[in-house]
């Protein structure tokens, strides 16, 4: 049932491809909003890189947390895997799974890109994709419970930034420390290895979360 | 002398109580707070390293304290409420949410007022002043859920899920924040290094401390009396109360 | 089999009903009737364990549905108001996924089958959004066939169907019926089904 929700989700997102690449545009626009607004000077947009690039990250995968449920509870489809005889949780596992895959994957691939217009090293690119690679899963998982929270409500869109985006912290700051250690010719093993146990920790806990909110917001 | 505990879980016998209760927690808040002003302000000796600016901790520390266990306690009864559906429990836990925010807007404040004598400007990222700053955020989080939701046993439930897991975030994000910050500040000025505190104002900052409960208190029973009485205003009881004038 | 004890169910702070009690039997229909916001819905959603009684218990087989959790699902069908369909995917796409999701797989043959006995022949390859109201239910409605739950809970499964559906919707709840199922129903119309029992339930 994992791999049936996954490919559903993948569907639908084929279906609907222009809404996977409205989510990666605002990412680039964002970015490249920074020096335009802070001037070309390459040495300032290079120490500020790498925390651009995740702030942007963290937008563009809170902004199409809406489409995880939302769409699934108007139509009912929602309904009908609430009553599922398999687990729940697994089933939010896979759906934030999918939506990692159409929002986040995008996100890492283009980083590297976006890092060039930064001036940023080779090295620093490389450090700055895995953590992306390694982050963005959580942003998903954690998205998950905010948007399952907000289900059906007025101003849900708003709402879901001021409940998840405290939570993205942890993420942000190690996600970027680690590019920031690189560039200062330091270990950056300790970062990514803290938001893989952040990417754990949230892999067993967040689903089970979001299906309870799930099982709260459709009551 | 056996007390019925569970007699004062529901709704109409602890609403009156917490109406009998209130007064003697704010005379007594009453009473404490005026005791640790004297003595903050007037017993307590000047610092010789901060002048008369630091005595903004008398008010700045209980403060930031009541911020978090409040967040906690928050957090504690909404997850009763959730577990065991109670609905008093979750009724206490929306009582809560605004007197923690006031106390981290306080904190904050207070920070910022302190930070200008100390450090010359008012704000800095500092890594208990960030923490707050993150935890004001988590209040404001739990108080717009609550309140975009309109039946209460939902608001009640969804308010519980994101109180815990924002307890189980606070830890890892007050972790983060604190690597963050030696990372980029290194060696600079830190409240860490604060010196021995006198005994006289260690006095005067635990009866605030005291104030700032017994105020906590007192404020939060009687919000849960609105509480109650808005969330059982069909019912028999509240009826006879409006009848005999009591509420108004 | 299937049995509730004084449910009640409250809206705000609104009581919609309470002291609601039946009890059903294999081979057993209940239809439930009531005006608009008598808590037809509502009690149909608590039937499939969706929501809570705010009072009183729902047992299956003797047990408590709350106690049960994913073991009773394996034995519902619940059809709403919403279709259940998404709009973007074709017709045998939705009823092999919905399918799916409620612990059937079905071959694209069965799916085939089950939408030609449902009079969708022809349309298999359609995106659902194309549909009328009417033929969007029958594709709901096809989960039916597919299904091999004993306990069917269905809101208003007649609404926008022609008179050929209606029929033939009610030949597929007499066989049901007969194979010893049970049905709880709401709808407006009068329905002619033969069964052991009908049992009317009447929310006000």
């Amino acid at each position: 049932m994992f791999m049936w929700i996954i490919k559903r989700d993948l569907l639908l997102a084929m279906r609907r491809q222009s809404d996977v690449l409205t989510t990666l545009f605002f990412f680039i626009i964002v970015v490249s909003l920074f020096p335009l607004s802070v001037g070309p000077e390459m040495n300032m947009l290079r120490t500020m890189a790498p925390g651009v690039v995740w702030v942007a990250a963290l937008l563009a995968s809170m902004l199409s947390l809406g489409r995880m449920f939302a769409n699934d509870y108007v139509d009912g489809t929602l309904e009908q895997m609430l009553l599922s005889p398999q687990s729940l949780s697994l089933l939010v596992l896979g759906k934030a799974f999918a939506h990692w895959l159409v929002t986040g994957v995008p996100l890492v691939l283009m980083a590297p890109v976006l890092g060039i217009q930064y001036d940023l090293p080779a090295d620093a690119l490389f450090v700055l994709t895995a953590a992306l690679l390694l982050g963005t899963p959580v942003l998903s998982l954690i998205g998950a419970i905010g948007a399952a929270l907000t289900l059906g409500l007025r101003g849900g869109g708003v709402l879901v930034s001021l409940l998840v985006l405290p939570l993205y912290i942890p993420v942000l700051i190690f996600g970027a420390g680690a590019v920031e250690a690189n560039m200062a010719g330091m270990d950056f093993d300790a970062h990514l290895s803290l938001i893989g146990a952040f990417l754990l920790a949230s892999i067993v806990l967040a689903p089970w979360a979001a299906a309870a909110s799930l099982r709260v917001s459709l009551e | 002398m056996a007390i019925n505990w569970f007699k004062y879980s529901s709704p109409a016998s602890f609403y009156s109580l917490a109406g009998k209760m209130i007064p003697v927690f704010v005379f007594v808040s009453v009473v404490l707070l005026v005791a640790g002003l004297y003595v903050g302000f007037f017993v307590a000796p000047t610092d010789f390293q901060q002048g008369e600016a630091y005595r903004i901790i008398f008010i700045h520390v209980p403060a930031a304290w009541m911020s978090m266990f409040l967040y906690v306690v928050m957090a504690f009864w909404a997850g009763i409420g959730l577990a065991f559906n109670t609905r008093l429990s979750s009724m206490l836990a929306t009582a809560i949410a605004p007197t923690g925010a006031m106390f981290t807007f306080i904190a904050l404040w207070t920070g910022a007022l302190w930070g200008k004598p100390m450090w010359g400007t008012w704000w800095v990222w500092d890594a208990r002043l960030t923490s707050e700053l993150i935890l004001f955020f988590l209040y404001i989080g739990f108080m717009s859920l609550q309140a975009a939701i309109d039946d209460p046993r939902r608001a009640d439930k969804a308010g519980a899920i994101i109180a815990l897991v924002g307890v189980i975030n606070i830890p890892i994000i007050y972790f983060s924040v604190q690597w963050w910050n030696t990372l980029h500040q290194g060696a600079s000025v830190s409240i860490n290094q604060a010196p021995a505190m006198a005994t006289t104002m260690l006095t005067g900052m635990l009866i605030m401390v005291l104030a700032s409960w017994m105020y906590s208190i007192a404020v939060i029973l009687k919000r849960t009396r609105v509480i109650i009485l808005e969330r059982e205003s069909h019912t028999a009881w509240v009826a006879e109360l409006q009848k005999k004038g009591a509420i108004l | 089999m299937l049995q509730g004890v004084n449910l009640a169910c409250v809206r705000g702070d609104r009581e919609l009903f309470k002291d609601i009690n039946f009890s059903l039997e294999t081979g057993s229909l209940l239809q439930v009737r009531g005006p608009n916001g008598s808590g037809k819905t509502s009690l149909l959603r608590m039937l499939c364990g969706l929501s809570n009684p705010a009072a009183g218990e729902i047992f299956w087989n003797g047990t408590a549905i709350r106690s049960l959790d994913g073991d009773y699902f394996a034995d519902v069908t619940y059809i709403g108001h919403l279709s259940g369909t998404k709009d973007d995917l074709t017709v045998i796409e939705n009823l092999r996924i919905s399918s799916a999701l409620a612990g059937f797989e079905i071959s694209a043959n069965q799916a085939g089958e089950a939408l030609k006995h449902m009079g969708l022949k022809g349309r298999e390859a359609l995106p659902v959004k194309v549909l009328s109201q009417g033929q969007r239910r029958r594709v709901a409605l096809a989960r039916l066939l597919v299904c091999s739950t004993t306990l069917w809970i269905l809101d208003e499964p007649l609404v926008a169907l022609d008179v050929m559906a209606v029929k033939l919707i009610q030949g597929l709840l007499e066989q049901h019926l007969q194979r010893g199922g049970v049905i709880v129903m709401t709808t407006h119309q009068e329905i002619e089904v033969a069964a052991a029992s009908i049992m009317q339930l009447y929310l006000a």
